[in-house]
């Protein structure tokens, strides 16, 4: 391959194919790879897609794209060993079409992603790994090295949507290894149930869809959070704690995965499943402060590799494709302007990202992981104490109400003194705001 | 609990590049006498790490997830040479 193309998009997960979804439409040439055997069999996710950052790439997508249900019902719960206390929020509102959100299948809807970048003009070459960066004498980006046969390839620009180990920016040392305390190691596994059964037990009719978001002891101590989604005929299911707990406990991942999906409250909704796959994938949670370097002369970067994850909202593959779609557009403005594709001229795209909900979203949020590093309270004491409240006060046992309100107010104070509980409600006021 | 890793990822569909693993340790010494915690062995959520009783670390990259943990917990002594499989190589995720 000696031909040049105007970009290289090295990747086809949500951010790359935004990128060159982007750039193809507006004309260029582009050239995308993937290493994997089609878009999408590389790529883990729990998964939900937010309509909003594909539409405004695609907006008539629901058309053709493989969406298993929309979500009507969002449920969290903060569970002690054996039970836990919750809110649900269901609405016939989010039955009205245009839906908001929908779970997806990654391995699918990436390869109709795929498709769509493919019709719009991008050369998408699968089964291939890129390699490493080459730069020319200046240290400029002026292509790409894959593992083929004389595997040299040209481009005026290349976007690094090579995930969140994004070992090409590391190997040409735009930024360092990523620290444990800023991924978050998450194990999923997909339970197949039939239809009918499904839409019984979470009482969602045809199409629609619940989400249930798992808080406490069911990280056993550690930082992180569980989940549950419904797909059409099958259940994704799974957990994710900061990489640095796993380390610092030594708890192995599946066997976590394993407890908690024996929780009194959560093996009654898995029941008579067939596991069909297990996966596991590291999420870069460490927030706004972690965000590297996102560009330089002919190289930008996109989606997990720029650490774009908002963590708190569990929204990630809505920043990949809205900071691919800002990538694409910072290029397509400057090639048509006529100017060069230079760190400073590229700047622009971290402008853009500043105007954006992902900087603004991501910025409001960077306290959080600090605090809740540093206070394993809120994932071990609270739930416990929330759930033993709940249990006192409905037990019904002759003891009167008043002492049993005492009773639990004076459990709060033997846990966490009066200090330590305003002190974790102004930290959760400064996570939050 | 005991959790049998191997029937979770015999449900996985691969394609192993047979006699090419993509990641490799780089001094087998320094597991065997210099790092004390061996994360690797804890954390992979495949279990490709296993500690033999000679005190040397085994890796069997089979069964390789492709995540990274590895990698990014071995932060003391780097000691990982980690490169992911060749293009249509290793997990080939059915849903993901």
């Amino acid at each position: 391959m000696s031909e040049k193309f105007d970009v290289i998009v090295v990747g086809a997960g949500p951010a790359g194919n935004a990128a060159a979804y982007t750039l193809a439409k507006a004309g260029l040439s582009v050239l995308q790879l993937e290493r994997g055997e089609y878009a999408g069999s590389k790529n883990v996710q729990g998964a939900i897609l937010y309509a909003d950052a594909l539409e405004k790439l695609i907006p008539n997508f629901r058309d053709d794209a493989p969406l298993e249900r929309h979500i009507i019902e969002q449920r969290m719960w903060v569970l002690d060993d054996d039970s836990f206390v919750g809110t649900h929020y269901r609405s016939d509102g989010f039955n009205r079409e245009p839906f908001n959100r929908y779970t997806i299948i990654r391995a699918q809807f990436d390869k109709w992603f795929s498709d769509k970048v493919r019709a719009a003009g991008a050369v998408v070459i699968c089964e291939t790994t890129v390699t490493g960066l080459l730069l020319d004498s200046g240290k400029r980006v002026v292509g790409v090295q894959v593992d083929r046969e004389g595997g040299s390839i040209y481009a005026d620009m290349v976007i690094l949507a090579d995930g969140v180990n994004s070992l090409l920016a590391k190997k040409a040392g735009f930024h360092p290894e990523l620290e444990p305390r800023n991924v978050a190691l998450a194990v999923k596994e997909i339970h197949f149930i039939p239809q009918e059964v499904l839409q019984e037990r979470f009482n969602i009719g045809e199409e629609e869809g619940v989400v249930i978001e798992l808080f406490g002891k069911i990280t056993q101590g550690m930082m992180g959070t569980g989940f549950l989604y419904t797909n059409r005929e099958s259940i994704a299911v799974g957990v994710g704690c900061m990489l640095s707990d796993f380390k610092e406990q030594q708890t192995t991942p599946y066997a976590l995965l394993e407890q908690m999906k024996n929780h009194p409250s959560i093996k009654p909704l898995l029941a008579g499943g067939e596991m069909k796959e297990y996966t596991a994938h590291l999420i870069p949670e460490g927030g706004y402060k972690t965000i590297p370097k996102l560009c330089g002369d002919g190289w930008m970067i996109v989606g997990d590799s720029g650490m774009f994850v908002n963590a708190v909202h569990r929204e990630g593959s809505n920043l990949a494709m809205t900071t691919g779609r800002l990538a694409a557009e910072t290029v397509i403005d400057l090639l048509k302007q006529g100017q060069p594709l230079t760190a400073a001229n590229l700047a622009a795209y971290r402008r853009k990202l500043d105007g954006s909900f992902v900087i603004k979203d991501m910025k409001k949020y960077q306290e959080m992981p600090e605090i809740f590093h540093s206070n394993r309270q809120f994932f071990t004491t609270y739930p416990e104490l929330l759930n033993r409240s709940a249990h006192t006060l409905l037990h019904v046992d002759g003891v009167d109400k008043k002492t049993k309100e005492r009773e639990i107010f004076s459990s709060f104070r033997e846990q966490r003194s009066l200090f330590g509980l305003l002190g974790d409600a102004y930290k959760l006021w400064r996570a939050f705001r | 609990m005991i959790v049998k890793i191997e029937e979770k990822l015999f449900q996985n569909r691969y394609r192993v590049d047979a006699g090419r693993p993509h990641i490799s340790i780089v001094k087998p010494e320094v597991c065997q006498f210099e790092c004390q915690t061996r994360q690797c062995s804890v954390c992979c959520p495949a279990g490709c790490y296993t500690l033999e009783g000679n005190g040397k670390m085994s890796l069997i990259t089979d069964g390789c997830l492709e995540c990274g943990t590895c990698r990014v917990v071995c932060d003391e002594y780097r000691n990982l040479d980690w490169e992911y499989p060749r293009g249509g190589y290793g997990i080939l995720f059915k849903f993901g």
